[in-house]
């Protein structure tokens, strides 16, 4: 359990969030284009780190935006916060 | 050659106090080069080793694991075991695991307390009433043993459950394999690793991975906290941290690895005989022999390698058993704990060959791999001295999700992954 602070509501308990999975994968512009082994990799493959994760979350129970994070998933440590669309503020 | 252990040997090592018992197994440094490497020295890598050994005759084998046998999942889960999938596919590969538990113990020579005490899987609305009933069918055309019970029969069988129809989720009824049961977690990894230590395989513990090297399209061998050791044939068994092993190589895989709770109660006399698994309000309870009520809890949703889950998760699973099982209302925990589990998207494990040469995996097995152990460790150790998959996890390759070929057990199953 840890808190986390929605860009749009503030700190709230992680039990309000719905984790939402691995941040910034692009859907394929051209989708007819693509080869099984394409879609696989869209679809299925995850980086799945041991340590700093870009992911997005969803404060599902809360005002039900969409938001990203950066995680250190080997403490859960959360080292920052931002908007779809803005840049990661950390690399 | 070991000694065999027997009523005999009992006695005759209770005249010198228990204390000339010799070590189950070695604890040797790495050799320069194997044969085979197993990484990950769980129940399924220590079978894969025990199997690569027994079955096709290797010899030059090595299990590496960063801590100490059995102390990852293998140690964690709720030691469930049971057969009833949906798919054929998955009957196949868990009815093959449950048949060889069936024999584990003499086989190994060393009690893993298989006990046969029956799965019991509760309906709670109409569709799990539908799907159960649909999963009875299923299973009693791939040969596995499977009944449906009404609330009526349901309640004859396991007298503490709260059959009520005024509750939340009531019981509408639900289905039974009596040949499943539970089996001691520790006693199965410390088994396999004594039969696999007997046949000459080098068990290595406290030897974390920290590289693979590739030539090409084939791997020559791993860094290790305990150097190099060179081997044309890796198989990986890492459970949680499969995808940590695969950046190593190169390769992606389609895991996600959440956290898993367990938690067990005070020990108390005997009460519940069988194991009992609710899908749909996420409770499973059973009782261990030393008398804990053994309660498995439900994954977070996100990525975490903590060992460590959410409060709330918990919470659900408690309040889901108390409405359950009243008889419980004042029982106190005693410890609760987290394991890292990998998850794949068709909730179905991979047993395969990979796009890089001589290296295996054997993961994905998310919330249910402890019941596959034996069968799991067959299975990988044909693979692996095949290059070939055996029939029963052609199934489970990794080019699946390339192909489309998924095996679909998320909702299949109905049961809690």
């Amino acid at each position: 359990m840890f808190l986390i602070n929605c860009p749009f509501c503030g700190e709230r308990e992680q039990s309000e969030f719905k984790a939402g999975g691995e941040a910034h994968i692009v859907r394929p512009k051209q989708p007819t284009e693509l080869s099984d082994d394409q879609w696989a990799e869209y679809l299925f493959m995850r980086k799945n780190i041991k340590g700093i994760q870009f992911e997005r979350w969803n404060h599902i129970h809360g005002c039900r935006k969409w938001f990203n994070m950066v995680r250190d998933t080997s403490n859960d440590e959360i080292k920052a916060v931002y908007k779809m669309g803005e840049k990661p503020p950390v690399k | 050659m070991k000694n065999k252990y027997s009523i005999f040997s009992l006695i005759k090592n209770a005249f010198s106090y228990h204390e000339n018992w010799e070590k189950a197994w070695k604890d040797p440094e790495p050799k320069k080069e194997y044969d085979v490497v197993i990484i990950g020295g769980g129940g399924h890598g220590l079978a894969t080793a025990y199997y690569l050994a027994k079955k096709h005759n290797m010899k030059n084998i090595a299990v590496v694991e960063k801590g100490w046998i059995g102390g990852g999942n293998t140690g964690r889960n709720t030691t469930i075991i049971r057969s009833n999938y949906l798919w054929d596919a998955s009957a196949g590969l868990y009815d093959h695991a449950l048949k060889i538990w069936e024999g584990l113990s003499q086989e190994l020579n060393y009690n893993v307390m298989f006990s046969q005490r029956g799965v019991m899987n509760l309906a709670h609305n109409l569709q799990d009433v539908r799907d159960l009933k649909r999963r009875t069918h299923a299973n009693r055309l791939n040969g596995i043993d499977a009944v449906y019970l009404n609330t009526e029969e349901v309640k004859k069988f396991c007298p503490i459950i709260n059959t009520s129809p005024d509750i939340r989720y009531p019981v509408l009824g639900g289905t039974l394999q009596k040949r499943a049961g539970t089996a001691r977690h520790d006693a199965v990894a410390w088994g396999y690793a004594r039969g696999a230590d007997e046949m000459g395989v080098d068990i290595i513990q406290n030897c974390e991975v920290k590289g693979i090297k590739r030539n090409g399209d084939a791997v020559e061998g791993i860094e290790t906290t305990k150097g190099f050791i060179k081997t044309n044939k890796i198989g990986v068994v890492a459970a949680g941290h499969s995808s940590v092993i695969a950046n190593m190589a190169g390769l992606r895989l389609p895991l996600e690895s959440k956290p898993l709770q367990a938690l067990v109660s005070e020990p108390v006399k005997p009460i519940i005989d069988t194991v009992v698994m609710s899908n749909a309000v996420h409770a499973y309870v059973s009782q261990s022999d030393k008398g804990e009520l053994v309660i498995g809890a439900g994954t977070d949703d996100y990525v975490s390698y903590s060992q460590k889950g959410s409060h709330d998760i918990v919470e659900g699973t408690l309040n889901a058993i108390l409405e359950l099982y009243p008889i419980f209302s004042r029982m106190r925990m005693l410890r609760q704990w987290g394991g890292i589990v990998d998850i794949c998207p068709d909730a179905s494990p991979i047993i395969s060959k990979t796009s890089i040469k001589g290296l295996y995996f054997n993961c994905g097995w998310g919330t249910g791999g402890f019941k596959a152990t034996p069968g799991s460790g067959d299975l990988f150790a044909h693979t692996i001295a095949n290059d070939e998959p055996h029939k029963l996890n052609a199934a489970f390759n990794l080019n699946r999700f390339v192909s489309g070929d998924l095996v679909d057990e998320h909702g299949a199953a109905a049961v809690a992954h």
